[in-house]
């Protein structure tokens, strides 16, 4: 360290240093680094299990550094149902994409939230499968174009976007629901605050923790990063609003 | 010690995994098993183990893939259709090496099929149904004894290899009520640095994968992979002879039509028939070397094989034969099981012809 200068800013410990593989602009490497900012002021890194199921974060592992488990695609929720169950004391999270949690791990994605397996989902929505070059995903927009609905997808054909916070909100035994974003330093701030909070209710028990990110996938999405934060202020926000969906103590929505 | 009683061969295996320590079980109902899951929900305030019902078999299966590999001591037990939906998680399992016991208690196929015994899913339980080169170890119980001796066995194989182990059991064992001898509780003390359980500042972060993206690390994880599975085709074989000293006719078989092919044997004997039987007890890893031993006498005229099945088990038989003697099959499907009579009379038409 230089002389007459120091530190305010640096990588969680709870973080390997590994290069990530994400793409440039990819909100995947962010959220790694705040939750793992989260563990690290939680002081929970050696209570910490993490679930990553196939999408681009199932090399995860390689960079959060607590102990982790890879499951196949869509069966995070079980994974973690069975991790959390086995090891109450524990943190569990399952990091999951929405073609993993949406489409192919739905019943037990529903099925999880309606028990109220006390473990926190985080759920990257970036409306697309990232991992396998870009296809639509159950949260591809109306219109949208991806490698498998070249023409834009044609909701009278493959329906509408799903809705994952809406329905997950109305599991009674579901405590906690907050679609967060960082594309800016502004929601960020608010997203880490999130994922304490998933965390805390964790802690308490309360019941299920669902944090969704709109998420972005410039290489999926075939634009720049730039051009990936406009889309979500344009495209993504009006149709996946942020915010809380459900708190414990607070009224639903 | 241990304890005498008149049980259900599904009841006894459920009562022999909660004597041998059982953590965790995580299944799906369907008949002829769903008497394990029904006892050990009975069952449950007695003891500590964690219980869920989960919403599938692809759930189940994954549920155990997390719980193995949380350290625990787990099982799921299903009938074929589930089996069928289990396959690409333990694909998943055998990969990333995680110890538990899966059950199948066969049922006719295929598609919905028929809720009677059969032996259907040799193939799938022997050849690794799910995709990748893996193996599980297969246990073939023939009693409701064997129910209960299979699962204590199958958690200790699975444990000491890190690796599934299953029992291939039939409707009719599963369903059957026989006198059992239960052991007293094993002592169960997990030894399993390898497990994740939250990274302690002792030791580096314990990681859980069947993703090796690089071709040459994925060659070396099916070598180390292949090199457990030929040290358990060393260690584990298991067999059971009946009469096979100076047989001349040799019948195969496992499970419920064993049982019958005992009383073939018996049959046979008695009106002057040199036959003898050899039971696989595992079918993975299959008793090979006996099989050559035996078909490279020159006393040994032919094999057959019996199964409630089209014919699975004896194209291993032919396998380890290679050529050597002749070896037929006799095969009731649909679950129909074979009387003691008819495959008598197969045998007396294959001796003539001979
Ligand atoms: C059973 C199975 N089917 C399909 C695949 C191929 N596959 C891998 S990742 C993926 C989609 C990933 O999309 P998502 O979950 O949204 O994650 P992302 O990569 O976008 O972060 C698919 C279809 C697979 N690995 N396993
Ligand atoms: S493909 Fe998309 S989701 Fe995957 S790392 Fe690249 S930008 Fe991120
Ligand atoms: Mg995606």
């Amino acid at each position: 360290m230089k002389e007459g200068y120091e530190v305010i800013y640096k990588r969680p410990a709870a973080l390997t240093g590994k290069r990530m593989h994400y793409c440039p602009g990819c909100f995947h490497s962010t959220i790694h680094k705040m939750l793992m900012e989260v563990v690290q002021e939680m002081d929970v890194q050696d209570k910490t299990i993490g679930i990553c199921p196939v999408g681009c974060s199932v090399f995860a592992y390689d960079y959060l550094d607590v102990d982790m488990q890879q499951a196949a695609h869509g069966r995070a929720a079980a994974v973690a149902t069975a991790v959390k169950r086995m090891l109450p004391d524990r943190f569990v999270f399952s990091y999951q994409g929405d073609g993993d949690l949406a489409a192919i791990g739905t019943a037990e994605t529903i099925h999880a939230c309606n028990r109220g397996e006390n473990f926190t989902f985080i759920f990257i929505n970036n409306g697309i499968y990232g991992m396998t070059g870009g296809q639509m995903a159950p949260t591809t927009l109306d219109g949208q174009k991806t490698t498998t609905s070249p023409y834009g997808r044609d909701t009278s054909k493959v329906g509408m976007p799903l809705k994952m916070c809406e329905i997950v909100s109305q599991f009674e035994k579901v405590a906690y629901v907050e679609r967060i974003t960082c594309n800016t330093p502004a929601n960020s701030r608010k997203a880490k605050r999130a994922l304490k909070k998933a965390f805390e209710y964790q802690q308490q028990g309360l019941g299920t923790t669902f944090i969704e990110v709109a998420s972005n996938c410039p290489s999926g999405w075939k634009c720049t990063p730039e051009e990936s934060l406009d889309w979500l202020k344009d495209k993504v926000f009006p149709y996946y609003p942020l915010g809380v969906f459900k708190e414990p103590g607070k009224p639903a929505k | 010690m241990g304890e005498t009683k008149l049980m259900k061969g599904n009841e006894a295996l459920a009562e022999a995994a909660i004597r041998a320590g059982m953590q965790g079980y995580f299944g799906y109902p369907i008949t002829p098993q769903s008497e394990v899951i029904e006892y050990l929900a009975l069952e449950e305030p007695k003891h500590n183990y964690v219980l869920l019902q989960a919403e599938s078999e692809v759930a189940a299966i994954n549920m155990v893939y997390g719980a193995a590999a949380a350290g625990s001591r787990v099982m799921t037990t299903t009938s074929s259709p589930g089996f069928s939906l289990m396959q690409e998680g333990l694909s998943y399992i055998a990969c990333a090496e995680l110890p538990c016991v899966t059950v199948n208690v066969c049922r006719g196929g295929p598609g919905l099929g028929t809720i009677q015994p059969s032996q259907g899913d040799y193939f799938q339980a022997v050849r690794g149904g799910g995709h990748g080169d893996y193996q599980l170890i297969v246990l073939a119980p023939n009693s409701v004894q064997e129910m209960v001796d299979h699962t204590v066995l199958g958690f200790e194989l699975a444990d000491k290899y890190r690796t599934p182990a299953m029992l291939l059991s039939d409707g009719a064992i599963g369903q059957m009520m026989e006198k059992v001898d239960l052991p007293d509780p094993i002592p169960y003390k997990p030894d399993k640095p390898w497990a994740t359980t939250g990274k302690t500042p002792d030791r580096e972060r314990n990681i859980i994968t069947s993703l090796y993206i690089k071709s040459e690390v994925m060659e070396k994880v099916n070598d180390r992979l292949q090199a457990k599975y030929q040290k358990i085709t060393d260690n584990e074989v298991r067999f059971e002879e009946y009469h096979l000293d100076d047989a001349e006719v040799v019948v195969m078989a496992y499970g419920l039509s064993s049982r019958i092919c005992k009383k073939v044997v018996d049959l046979a004997r008695e009106s002057g028939i040199k036959m003898g039987l050899l039971r696989p007890i595992t079918l993975w890893p299959f008793p090979e070397k006996k099989v050559a031993e035996l078909a490279s006498l020159d006393r040994v005229k032919f094999f057959f094989s019996v199964e409630m099945s089209v014919g699975q088990m004896v194209q291993d038989i032919r396998l380890a034969a290679e050529g050597k003697k002749p070896i037929y099959f006799y095969g009731r499907k649909g679950g129909i099981v074979p009387t003691p009579d008819e495959v008598l009379e197969f045998a007396r038409k294959k001796i003539e012809e001979n």
